[in-house]
């Protein structure tokens, strides 16, 4: 080989080098959050067997707690980069921002709820708190992940370690029950999300959400896009709990720990809605407006009047929070300009309450969460007044009350399906919330207005869980009372997230509205 | 040629599976999961990726199901007992698979622009496999041992027994807290 040539085969070499670079300091910054949520997780598991047993549940909680801050404060260093990285896996904008501020909040919440409920339960730490940190690392990248194979294992990873926390309480059949319900439905549909994934590639070529956005744009919508698009939301439809594949819903929220339902029906919800948000409204979904109008009014329905017949206020929470999903949804068949900003206010006011009404739940359950019926609230209101008051605020807030931020939630989605011209599924929703509001009532009526039949024990708040109860009040009161702040932000970013079909104009003509 | 061989293997396929759901003892539903791997690694062949053919006959035929079997033996598990289903399941779900079955297969046969493939015509060389899967995949690739993990805490967790998770000395204090409140609540 001449000098001539080697000359020549160098810049080509060169940039082969450049196109294997490693990823910057700015791509890393991206998964900041991620990075820190692993690390804590994996320290946890590192020092469970070196602490002495007696100890472990106070030392591993507070390891948990600094490490959610630590992410939590770390989103501010990966607000301050955005931008894709790891070729287009992730992708950092006002979006996601706002989901991973939701979600590391709820297991901040979800940790300080747990901290002194699992000495009281006599359940083991060590893999618990870890569990908490590495599913949020799931939920955090399903928030940011553009790209349909990414999103797939972030589903896993939020999912099986819901699963697995589902079992924690042992010494309980139906804690078992419960895990292995969510775990065998679950993995099923799970499969269908992935069929759904090999579907879109065959039908566009590619799993990135912006390529499969600009090939369902250009080249029409083959009859596949249809198939994977169904088989999507069949998946990720059971995430979020909604009907018709809400069947496990209160199976598994009844054995499960108390604080590990408030965090599984929020977080994964939350970071699914988001997943669910990107594909439906970024890649533009073909077909979408009646599955999801069937979907929405099917949920509220089937979730509220589940309700009004449960005595166990976990199944009623339960179906309580297949009828929020209901809500949620209504704004998915709205105009994408303004469902997106609704949707993502109603997530984070959910999760305020949902966390907090759970708290509240689980500190009143008591060792083996024993109490749990109805009848067993009754009187509440004077033995304990300030426990009863805060769950009476968030019961207030799952209606839909003023001064809540299930009130603005609520609000904003309606107005967002009025504006769209969805004046049938509108009208069954607040039909829906006034059938909701009976339910609710009965809780609150139950806690000031009966008298107790037997001996309920009602220990004093212990600091943490007071501060968490706390916190999830002041949030609710916060979006109830000066929603502007959150709701500005979540307008931002939906046009931000929203700003190709903004640009290149609706492709779904919303004045040839069916419903119309 | 190529379609003959195709429609052979697919055929296989599918009948292993179909006969993995009616055996009813476990071994036998093993071994036609083999057949089913194996098959499958037979159609990547001729997809042209024949890493992927290699890897699946590797992993998925050799190692995993070695594992599969090594645990029914272990757990010596007999014959599965045949239970009813519900009458509901099988009303709506046989009509339902049917039809998405077949809805499935009229669109992929609709829009059907697939030529049968030469060999090495699609780049399946573990060259390529390895630049998506360590360059353009790199995250998704290091994200799965979090996954990975979490399995592997999951198994410990809950295959562990419930009376070694409960250590008394751990709880003793909240529980006489417990304890005692009770007992002053009583008093009051």
């Amino acid at each position: 080989m001449s000098w001539t040539t080697l000359a020549h085969a160098f810049p080509i070499l060169l940039a082969q080098a450049q196109i294997f670079a490693a990823p910057s300091g700015a791509e890393y910054m991206r998964i900041l959050p991620e990075l820190v949520l692993s690390v804590f997780g994996m320290i946890i598991m590192v020092v469970d067997p070196l602490l002495d047993e007696k100890r472990s549940h106070k030392s591993l909680g507070a390891i948990g707690i600094i490490g959610a801050l630590a992410a939590l404060a770390s989103t501010y260093w990966m607000a301050q980069n955005p931008g894709s990285a790891f070729w287009n896996m992730v992708r950092v904008d006002g979006f996601s921002i706002f989901f991973h501020v939701l979600v590391i909040a709820i297991a901040v919440v979800a940790i300080l709820s747990s901290y002194e409920y699992m000495a009281v339960q006599r359940i083991r730490a060590g893999e618990y708190y870890g569990l908490i940190l590495f599913g949020t690392v799931g939920m955090c990248l399903m928030s940011s992940a553009v790209e349909l194979v990414l999103i797939f294992i972030a589903l896993e990873i939020s999912s099986i370690s819901t699963y697995i926390l589902a079992g924690f309480r042992r010494r309980e059949a139906s804690s078992s029950e419960s895990s292995l319900k969510y775990f065998l439905l679950g993995s099923f549909a799970t499969a269908f999300f992935l069929y759904g994934v090999a579907m879109m590639f065959g039908a566009t070529g590619s799993t990135n959400i912006d390529a499969i956005s600009n090939a369902l744009r250009s080249g029409g919508t083959p009859a596949l896009a249809y198939v994977a698009m169904a088989l999507m939301f069949i998946g990720l439809g059971f995430k979020v709990a909604s009907a018709p594949f809400h069947i496990w819903t209160p199976d598994v929220y009844e054995g499960a720990p108390a604080p590990i339902v408030g965090l599984m029906s929020t977080g994964p919800k939350a970071a699914a809605f988001a997943v669910l948000l990107r594909v439906m409204f970024e890649i533009n979904a073909p077909g979408r407006f009646w599955v999801i109008w069937v979907s929405a009014a099917l949920s509220m329905t089937l979730g509220n009047v589940g309700a009004l017949v449960q005595d166990n206020i976990k199944r009623l929470l339960a179906y309580s929070s297949i009828a929020h999903a209901g809500y949620v949804l209504v704004a998915f068949a709205a105009q994408p300009e303004l469902g997106t900003s609704a949707v993502m206010f109603y997530t984070a006011a959910y999760a305020a309450m949902n966390v907090g009404a759970f708290a509240v739940v689980s500190h009143f359950a008591n060792a083996g969460e024993k109490y749990l019926t109805l009848e067993d609230y009754a009187g509440l209101g004077r033995r304990s007044p300030m426990l009863a008051a805060t769950l009476t605020f968030f019961l207030m807030s799952l209606i839909g009350i003023p001064i809540t931020g299930g009130f603005f939630g609520k609000f904003y989605i309606f107005s967002a399906a009025l504006k769209s011209n969805l004046i049938g599924l509108t009208v069954i929703g607040l039909v829906n919330s006034a059938v909701g509001a009976y339910y609710y009532l009965r809780v609150i009526v139950s806690m000031y207005m009966s008298e107790p039949r037997r001996e309920v024990p009602v220990m004093p708040t212990p600091p943490a869980m007071g501060f968490a109860i706390g916190l999830c009040a002041l949030a609710t009161l916060y979006l109830g009372v000066l929603p502007g702040r959150v709701l500005d932000y979540a307008t931002q970013s939906a046009s931000q997230l929203l700003h190709g079909i903004t640009v290149s104009g609706s492709l779904i003509n919303y004045s040839n509205n069916p419903e119309r | 040629m190529h379609l003959i061989l195709f429609l052979f293997f697919g055929g296989i396929c599918v009948a292993g599976a179909v006969n993995l759901l009616v055996q009813r003892h476990p071994i036998n539903s093993a071994l036609s999961l083999v057949v089913v791997m194996a098959s499958l690694a037979g159609e990547y062949l001729l997809l042209g990726a024949e890493f992927v053919a290699a890897i699946q006959v590797i992993v998925y035929a050799g190692a995993i199901m070695v594992l599969f079997i090594f645990t029914i033996m272990l757990l010596n598990a007999g014959e599965e007992v045949r239970s009813k289903g519900s009458r509901v399941a099988a009303m709506l779900g046989v009509p339902g698979v049917m039809i998405a079955g077949v809805l499935i297969a009229w669109i992929l046969l609709r829009h059907s622009n697939t030529a049968a493939v030469s060999m090495f015509a699609l780049p399946g060389d573990p060259r390529a496999i390895a630049r998506l899967l360590f360059r353009d995949f790199l995250l998704p690739f290091e994200v799965t041992s979090v996954l990975i993990l979490i399995a592997i805490m999951g198994a410990v967790v809950l295959a562990s027994k419930p009376e070694a998770v409960a250590r008394p000395s751990a709880a003793e204090p909240a529980q006489r807290e417990v304890r005692e409140l009770v007992a002053s609540g009583r008093e009051r």
